[in-house]
C-alpha cells in the first residue's frame, strides 16, 4: 500500500508540475488542481497509513489512526477548491479582456515556433 | 487570559461583512466604517505594543483549548511591532484610497479589512497550520485587491500572482506535512521543544520540511530566485494596494525570523541555524538584483518595486547573520523600508494622476500641478530609500553595517551594501531629475481638473514620509525597543514557556 500511495503522489506531482509550466492558462489550472490532489493524498499519509483503525484512542482497539492530518486535509481541500474557482474566473477574465490565454502575455513577440509551448 | 490579543483579528473580520452588507450602496459610509476600524486597529496595536514592551509574552488559547492541542495566539515584542507597522501603513494607505481609488471597483473596503485580518492573524498566530490559513485569508483578499479596477494588464498580472501564490501554498502544505510527520506537532513552541529530540534518521526529513518552508516564505518575501512575481504584481496593482503590499513581503520576512530563531535557533541541536547558509547568499543576490532593477526601470512604480526587492535583500542580510545586534538592525530597516516603500508607491501614483498620457513613465513631460510639493515628497522618499543621510535609511544601513563588523565575509557584505546604495542613488537621482527638473525645459503645463479633495492624497503620502522622519528622530527609543525585541527572539525559552507553561501547570 505504501508503494501505491507514494507512486500515486509522485505521478500526480510530476503531471501537475509539467502542466504548471505550460504557457496557456487552462493547462496551468489543471496542473494546480493535480498538484493540490497530490498534496491532499500526501498530507493524509503523513499521519501514517493505517487500515480499519478508528481515529480515537480507547481500550478496545490496539491502535488508532491519526485524526489531525485528516482534519488538515479537509481544510486544504476546501481552500484549494475555492482557490481553483478564483483562478478559473480570473483566467477567464484575463482571456476575455485581452483576447489571449497566455499566462505570460505578449504572444505577439513570439516569432514562429510551436504555439502554446 | 487577555482577550485583547484576538481583537486585531476579530475587529476587521466583523467590520468587513458589515461593509459588504450594510454599506454597499453608500461609499461614504463604507469609508467611515473602514477608516474607523483601521484607526481603532492602530490604537489597539499601540496599546498591545505598550503591553508587550514590558517584556512579558502574552498568549491566547482560542476556544480555551490549551496549547499544543488548540491554536495559540502569541503576542511578543516582534508581533506587537508588526501589528503597529501594519495598522500605521494601512491607515495612511486607506486615507489615500478614500479619495477615489475605492470607487473604481467594488468591495474595496471589505477586501481591505479582510486583508488586514489576514496580516494581523499571520503576525499573531503560534501555530503552523493556522499560519497557513491566515496566509490564505490575506492572499484571497489580496487577489481581489490586486485586480481592483480591472483592465487587461492588471488582470493578467493578477493571474500570475495567484498562480505563484497557489504553488507557494502547495509547498507550504507539503512542508507542514513533513514537519508534522517527524515531530507530531504544529504548534511553533512545541516544535521548538521537539526539534532537538528528533532522531538522527528523521532529521533529513525535518530539514527538508523546514527548508521547504524557507522557500515558501522566500516566495512571500520575494527573495531571489523567487522574486519574479513582485515587479509585475506591484507595478500593475492599483497604487494604494501596491502601497499596502509593502507590508506583505514583510509577512514572509517575519515568518523567516520567527521560525528560524524559535525552532531552528541555538537550542535546536543538530538543526541549529538551519537557514543561515541558504539565506545569506540569496539575500546578497536579492539586494544586487533589486538595485540593478532600480537602474533599469522604465516606470516609477516598477522602480519602487525593485527598490522593495532590494530592501528585502538588505533586511535578510542582517537577519541571516543571526546575532541579536544584527536582528535589531534588520528590524529597524524593515520598519523603515515598509514606510518608505508605501510612501513611494503613493507618490508614484500622485505623479501618474497629474500626468495623464505620460503616467508614471520616467520621461520628460511638461510641468504638472503641485510639481514642487510632489517633487519634494519624492526626494525625501528617495533619500530614505537609497539610504542617504539624514533619513532613516541611512541609520538603518549604518546599524546593519555595524552589526556585520565582526563576521566572516564582512568585506563582501559591506561592499555589496555600499555598492548597491550607490546604484540606488543613481537610479533615484536619474528618475527624480527626469520627472521633476527637466520638465522645466519644456514649455507649457499639463492641466487637469482639480481632484475633489486635493489635499488628502498628499497628506496620506506625506504622513508616511513623516513616519520615516519620526523613525529617524526617535531612533534612540526605537532601537532600544528593537534591541529588547532581538534579545527576546534569541532567548526562545521565554516564548516556549509562555505558550506551553500554562498547560504544564494545569497537569
Amino acid at each position: 500500500m505504501e508503494f501505491l500511495v507514494a507512486s500515486a503522489v509522485g505521478l500526480l506531482t510530476a503531471a501537475g508540475v509539467f502542466l504548471l509550466l505550460r504557457a496557456r492558462t487552462f493547462p496551468v489550472v489543471l496542473g494546480l488542481t493535480l498538484l493540490s490532489y497530490a498534496i491532499n493524498v500526501f498530507l493524509f499519509s503523513m499521519g501514517r497509513l493505517a487500515v480499519n483503525l478508528p481515529p480515537v484512542i480507547n481500550d478496545l482497539n490496539k491502535g488508532y489512526t491519526d485524526p489531525l492530518p485528516q482534519a488538515l486535509v479537509l481544510t486544504a481541500i476546501v481552500i484549494s477548491f475555492g482557490m481553483t474557482a478564483v483562478i478559473v474566473v480570473m483566467a477567464l477574465r484575463a482571456y476575455l479582456e485581452s483576447g489571449s490565454d497566455h499566462v505570460d502575455a505578449m504572444p505577439e513577440r513570439r516569432s514562429g515556433g510551436k504555439d502554446g509551448q | 487570559m487577555m482577550h485583547w490579543i484576538i481583537l486585531p483579528i476579530v475587529l476587521p473580520a466583523i467590520v468587513a461583512p458589515i461593509i459588504v452588507l450594510a454599506t454597499r450602496r453608500d461609499i461614504e459610509l463604507a469609508r467611515v466604517f473602514s477608516l474607523a476600524s483601521t484607526a481603532a486597529l492602530l490604537a489597539l496595536a499601540i496599546a498591545l505594543m505598550a503591553l508587550a514592551s514590558e517584556g512579558r509574552i502574552e498568549t491566547y488559547a482560542v476556544g480555551n483549548w490549551p496549547a499544543p492541542f488548540g491554536i495559540a495566539l502569541v503576542l511578543d515584542r516582534l508581533s506587537a511591532l508588526m501589528l503597529v507597522l501594519t495598522a500605521a501603513l494601512a491607515l495612511a494607505v486607506l486615507l489615500y484610497a478614500s479619495n477615489g481609488w475605492d470607487t473604481r471597483g467594488r468591495h474595496f473596503h471589505a477586501l481591505y479589512q479582510f486583508q488586514l485580518m489576514g496580516i494581523n492573524g499571520a503576525f499573531l498566530t503560534g501555530d503552523f497550520f493556522n499560519l497557513f490559513v491566515f496566509f490564505e485569508v490575506l492572499l484571497i483578499a489580496s487577489y481581489g485587491l490586486m485586480v481592483h479596477g480591472g483592465g487587461a494588464k492588471r488582470v493578467r498580472a493578477g493571474v500570475q500572482y495567484v498562480i505563484i501564490n497557489l504553488v507557494g501554498s502547495s509547498l507550504f502544505l507539503i512542508a507542514v506535512g513533513l514537519i508534522y510527520s517527524v515531530t507530531g506537532t504544529l504548534n511553533m513552541a512545541d516544535l521548538a521543544v521537539r526539534v532537538p529530540e528528533v532522531v538522527a534518521g528523521d532529521r533529513a526529513l525535518l530539514h527538508t520540511g523546514a527548508l521547504l518552508l524557507l522557500l515558501v516564505f522566500a516566495v512571500k518575501a520575494a527573495l531571489v530566485p523567487m522574486h519574479f512575481w513582485l515587479p509585475g504584481t506591484y507595478a500593475n496593482a492599483p497604487a494604494p494596494v501596491a502601497a499596502l503590499f509593502a507590508i506583505m513581503t514583510k509577512v514572509g520576512t517575519y515568518c523567516i525570523i520567527r521560525l528560524y530563531t524559535l525552532a531552528f535557533g541555538e537550542g535546536a541541536g543538530a538543526s541549529a541555524w538551519l537557514a543561515a547558509p541558504w539565506l545569506m547568499p540569496a539575500a546578497l543576490v536579492t539586494l544586487t538584483l533589486g538595485m540593478l532593477g532600480v537602474l533599469a526601470a522604465e516606470r516609477l512604480r516598477q522602480m519602487v518595486s525593485f527598490a522593495v526587492i532590494g530592501s528585502i535583500g538588505t533586511v535578510l542580510i542582517a537577519v541571516a547573520l543571526f546575532t541579536p545586534q544584527a536582528m535589531s538592525a534588520a528590524l529597524y530597516y524593515l520598519v523603515h523600508s515598509t514606510l518608505t516603500a508605501g510612501a513611494l508607491f503613493l507618490i508614484a501614483d500622485l505623479v501618474a494622476e497629474r500626468r495623464p498620457g505620460y503616467g508614471d513613465l520616467i520621461t520628460v513631460a511638461p510641468r504638472f500641478a503641485q510639481i514642487g510639493l510632489v517633487g519634494a515628497l519624492f526626494f525625501l522618499g528617495a533619500i530614505a530609500m537609497a539610504g542617504m543621510p539624514p533619513l532613516s535609511g541611512f541609520v538603518g544601513k549604518l546599524l546593519i553595517l555595524d552589526s556585520a563588523r565582526d563576521v566572516l565575509g564582512r568585506t563582501l557584505i559591506w561592499s555589496v551594501i555600499l555598492t548597491t546604495s550607490l546604484l540606488a542613488i543613481i537610479g533615484f537621482a536619474r528618475c527624480g531629475s527626469t520627472l521633476f527638473w527637466k520638465s522645466a525645459a519644456l514649455a507649457g503645463a499639463i492641466e487637469i481638473a482639480p481632484p475633489r479633495r486635493a489635499a488628502l492624497p498628499v497628506v496620506a503620502a506625506g504622513s508616511l514620509i513623516a513616519g520615516t522622519i519620526l523613525l529617524t528622530v526617535f531612533a534612540g527609543p526605537v532601537t532600544r525597543y528593537l534591541d529588547d525585541t532581538a534579545a527576546q527572539l534569541f532567548a526562545p525559552t521565554g516564548y516556549i514557556d509562555a505558550v506551553l507553561g500554562a498547560e504544564r501547570g494545569n497537569e
